[in-house]
């Protein structure tokens, strides 16, 4: 059976309640009449041989880089970077991707007699991954052969010892990466496109950056002016990204990218229901449902999360491409579109959205409210081209629990941020300008984030950064069934139920409204027209 | 005339300790203190006059005194029985000389120095303490003329402000009410200058991070006094003033008296470390260990144990914890203090301020009168009772932050109660 595309349901009177993800659960909400409902497409076919097309994807290049083995020779300096723990999502079943690739290339430069190689884990300013996360991205075999002779390392963007900086670009953007990666004869790095803001230039030149790198992109400017971020030529992010890595290349750093795409096959058999068109569940997936989301809604947060955070995603791998970084991201980006776009006509009133216990930057830890803020108005709301699907001064609907809970050892600026900048300002550039600075270079933060698992201290400013455009876009935002207190303390109001929310929502956009709901899961694009 | 009078009753004393173990201030009806009906006291000497309350605070010392909680060590330097109210407004009922050499003419508004120092005990020549502008410190405060009390309010020859019969008051206690401040402002005038000498006794240097730990009276106040004594030049201005407040009428009353950051009291050490760039050591991340910098000086304005622990883990090494709420017995690791040269300061009443260098010395009431007039500090007096409604009105103040109130006064002037 031919694969379907994604579509947009018009809820009548017999369309079925439409299901919400509600944080670590789920609920069925009934969408009015002549609400519409974007749904993904269906899952992209996997590659039957992965290793085979890894292997193909290597020795045929794209763009102007000769086949990875003529790159590979005895006394060189390899170093293979990778993507951290924040793709894909919800971690993939094992085999992980970035270990079907690594072990590739490792095969490779085996037989070509290079000695000399390193594995980073490009973290950027995120968290270190812990060894259970480095064995399931890796696989043991990788892991006890690079680990124990410290060959297997985690960027560390406070390192003045291990950063180089390579210069400004015309613009006046310091670059400054890694300076294992940038030293090297070759820089192989190897990326997850789990959605279209991934890869490109921005593996390297915000993977592998410091701080002082960072902060020209990552800025309430620049995130205003990416519209959406999602969406690469319209994304000043990317712009930013693209003359750094350009002057990267410039520097003498060969970049050997290999991208690669997953399918939205997001959840295993027994979650399968989430990804379903409603109207479409058998009798399994309704007792499936109520089950799951009784037994979830009765256990403590801490126990749901455990359960879901367990869940290992049957995600495959539907493309691999490699060779010289733009050629290689504009064929995984068309990749990336063939798995989630869908055609959108006109904008929307109002949009709404469930937002799931996961998010790049809460794998295995706790969804905070700012994550939860960073959710809703950064990814999914960002999650178009062309125009936001809802219009400007428009309302979005969240609906999640929005606790104000944080992980102490992964989010310890988080917390201060909640506490001491959310209290005074959540205008971005108002943080920038007052608070930015001084998180980022908080020896505290600082020591957590090299020493322990910590984000970097100015993480939750970034966060904030992403719901820049979406902040300055619509005209309220309003979180159903979450913790009013951390609801309002993000600038937000907060609802107890649907309707709730639409009867606040009036007063902006008034009493008949067109509505627009993204289905998730699986991820999807809107081309809104 | 209507006057409370607090007596010596061991059984009611234990019986309101025992109450008001479930609440401070629940225990008034059935401890030591009456309404009773009652002149004012004889003038003890030449020099004093009478004082005609119009208003009186409840302070956290008189909470603690009803409660039963308050230290022993006070014992020999109070004598029973006495009117309590140490915070007064009222008016002289005879012409008089001001402590500044003001002439008062009866009837005139005057805000009451309740310390009974050398000057009001007819002590000649007076301590070394008094001599120095420093009554607060008096030495003398079981002796002379009138019996045992350091303050007006807790002495049994002065009566008290919380009567409508009036106390008696030296000279050297009464400083007149500008015309353009309320009766509301010059009640906490008294308070203000407990925060004033508490500011102008701590080392604050340009550039420092502050705590101030409680929101209640004092804790404002102390919030207040920084900011206006720093643009007066008469301290340094912190980089950030941080204010740990309870409750959220505390947390805007601090934000409007001049608090950089005001933060729940749990949130405070966390505030502290950000701002002084600490290393955080000795707990998991995200709970309130000892910093390894932390705040210059911290104002503890609460006195329990547990604030005053929660003082010596934010402050920093060498750094100061000035002790501005009454504090009574406590249990407390030192070992901090020890380890980090801590200087743990009390700060009590007032006298005279230095001035340094481009300055005066000066009353500290002086400068209480700036601080209440520049900030209208009647704003911090939520509700007034009249003396008959005395259990109400100390339950109130007993729990005047949960029930959205700070400070608590009693009305004595003619009127519907307010």
């Amino acid at each position: 059976m031919s694969r379907r595309p994604g579509f947009v349901l018009e809820v009548d009177k017999s369309t079925p309640s439409t299901l919400f993800w509600n944080g670590e659960g789920f609920v069925l909400e009934a969408l009015p009449e002549g609400s519409r409902v974007v749904y993904a497409p269906e899952p992209v076919k996997a590659l039957e041989d992965p290793y085979g097309a890894i292997r193909h994807a290597l020795l045929h290049p794209v763009g102007d880089r000769d086949p990875l083995p003529a790159l590979l020779r005895p006394g060189m300096k390899l170093t293979i970077c990778f993507d951290d723990v924040s793709l894909p999502l919800p971690p993939m079943a094992s085999p992980d991707i970035r270990q079907m690739v690594i072990e590739t290339v490792l095969d490779m430069a085996a037989e070509a007699g290079v000695d000399d190689v390193v594995l980073v884990a490009a973290l950027a300013l995120h968290r270190r991954m812990t060894e259970e996360e480095l064995r399931h991205a890796l696989g043991d075999r990788v892991y006890d052969a690079f680990a124990p002779h410290g060959l297997l390392t985690q960027h560390d963007a406070e390192d003045p010892d291990n950063l180089v900086h390579l210069g400004q670009t015309d613009q006046g953007e310091d670059v400054e990466i890694n300076k294992r990666a940038a030293t090297s004869d070759l820089l192989v790095y190897v990326n997850i496109n789990l959605v279209s803001m991934d890869g490109g230039h921005k593996s390297v030149a915000t993977g592998l950056a410091s701080y002082r790198s960072l902060r020209h992109h990552h800025n309430p400017s620049t995130m205003r002016h990416s519209r959406s971020f999602m969406d690469q030529p319209s994304s000043e992010l990317h712009s930013s990204n693209w003359r750094m890595g350009r002057l990267i290349a410039d520097s003498g750093v060969e970049v050997f990218q290999i991208e690669t795409t997953l399918n939205n096959d997001t959840f295993p058999t027994n979650f399968a229901f989430l990804q379903k068109r409603e109207w479409e569940w058998s009798l399994r997936d309704r007792t499936t449902y109520a089950a799951t989301s009784t037994a979830l809604a009765k256990v403590p947060p801490r126990l749901s999360r455990q359960i879901l955070h367990s869940i290992r995603s049957p995600h495959a791998l539907t493309s691999v491409q490699a060779g010289e970084v733009e050629a290689v991201h504009a064929l995984t980006t068309a990749n990336v579109w063939t798995q989630q776009g869908v055609d959108v006509e006109g904008q929307t009133d109002i949009l709404t959205m469930g937002l799931p216990y996961i998010c790049p930057y809460n794998v295995n830890s706790i969804m905070n409210p700012i994550l939860v803020a960073c959710l809703g108005l950064g990814y999914f709301f960002n999650m178009y081209r062309g125009r936001p699907l809802v219009r400007e001064g428009g309302v979005v609907i969240m609906r999640h629990p929005t606790r104000p809970e944080f992980h102490p050892g992964h989010h310890p600026s988080y917390i201060d941020f909640y506490e001491q900048v959310l209290t005074q300002t959540v205008d971005p550039t108002e943080m920038h300008k007052q608070f930015e600075e001084s998180f980022a270079t908080d020896p505290w933060y600082v020591h957590l984030y090299r020493t322990g698992h910590a984000y970097h201290g100015v993480h939750p400013f970034y966060m904030w950064y992403w719901c820049a455009h979406a902040l300055a876009h619509v005209g309220r935002v309003i979180v159903v069934g979450g913790n009013p207190a951390a609801v309002r303390r993000l600038g937000f109001s907060p609802a107890s139920s649907l309707d709730d929310a639409l009867e606040i929502a009036s007063d902006i956009v008034g009493p008949s409204p067109t509505l627009t709901h993204v289905h998730n899961p699986p991820i999807l694009m809107a081309d809104v027209h | 005339m209507s006057t409370l009078l607090f007596e010596r009753s061991l059984p009611r004393f234990a019986a309101a300790r025992v109450v008001s173990s479930l609440g401070s201030g629940r225990g008034v009806g059935i401890g030591p203190l009456r309404l009773v009906e009652r002149d004012a006291p004889r003038l003890p000497a030449a020099g004093w006059v009478r004082v005609d309350p119009t208003l009186s605070g409840i302070c956290g010392s008189d909470l603690a005194t009803l409660d039963g909680r308050s230290s022993r060590y006070f014992e020999d330097i109070v004598s029973f029985p006495f009117v309590p109210g140490h915070e007064v407004v009222g008016t002289v009922a005879s012409d008089a000389v001001a402590a500044d050499g003001r002439a008062l003419t009866a009837g005139d508004r005057v805000v009451l120095q309740p310390v009974l120092g050398c000057a009001a005990r007819g002590i000649e020549p007076p301590c070394a303490a008094c001599q120095g502008g420093h009554v607060g410190n008096c030495g003398r405060t079981a002796f002379g003329h009138i019996r045992p009390g350091l303050q007006t309010g807790f002495c049994a020859d002065t009566g008290g402000g919380w009567s409508s019969a009036g106390l008696v008051a030296h000279e050297s206690q009464l400083y007149p009410v500008p015309e353009d401040l309320s009766d509301e402002d010059a009640v906490t005038v008294e308070p203000v200058a407990c925060a004033v000498h508490a500011v102008l006794g701590a080392p604050v240097a340009g550039g420092d991070v502050v705590a101030v730990l409680g929101a209640g009276t004092l804790g404002l106040l102390v919030t207040a006094s920084l900011g206006h004594l720093a643009a007066l030049g008469r301290c340094a201005t912190p980089s950030a003033l941080l204010v740990g407040a309870r409750y959220g009428h505390q947390q805007k009353l601090a934000r409007r008296l001049g608090a950089t950051e005001v933060l729940p009291p749990d949130q405070l050490p966390r505030a502290v470390r950000r701002h002084s760039r600490s290393l955080s050591f000795g707990g998991d991340p995200g709970t309130t260990a000892t910093l390894s910098d932390g705040a210059d000086v911290v104002f503890d304005c609460v006195g329990s144990p547990e604030s005053i622990a929660q003082a010596l883990a934010m402050v920093r090494p060498r750094g100061t914890v000035a002790l501005v709420g009454m504090p009574g017995r406590a249990t407390l690791d030192l070992a901090p203090l020890w380890h980090r040269e801590v200087r743990l300061a009390g700060a009590y009443a007032y006298g005279s301020e230095a001035g340094g260098s481009a300055h005066d010395a000066v009353s500290t009431f002086s400068l209480a009168f700036d601080v209440a007039a520049a900030h209208r500090t009647g704003q911090l007096v939520s509700a007034t009772y009249p003396l008959s409604r005395f259990e109400d009105a100390v339950a109130h103040a007993g729990a005047a932050g949960r029930r959205g109130a700070v400070k608590i006064a009693f009305d004595t002037r003619k009127g519907p109660s307010r």
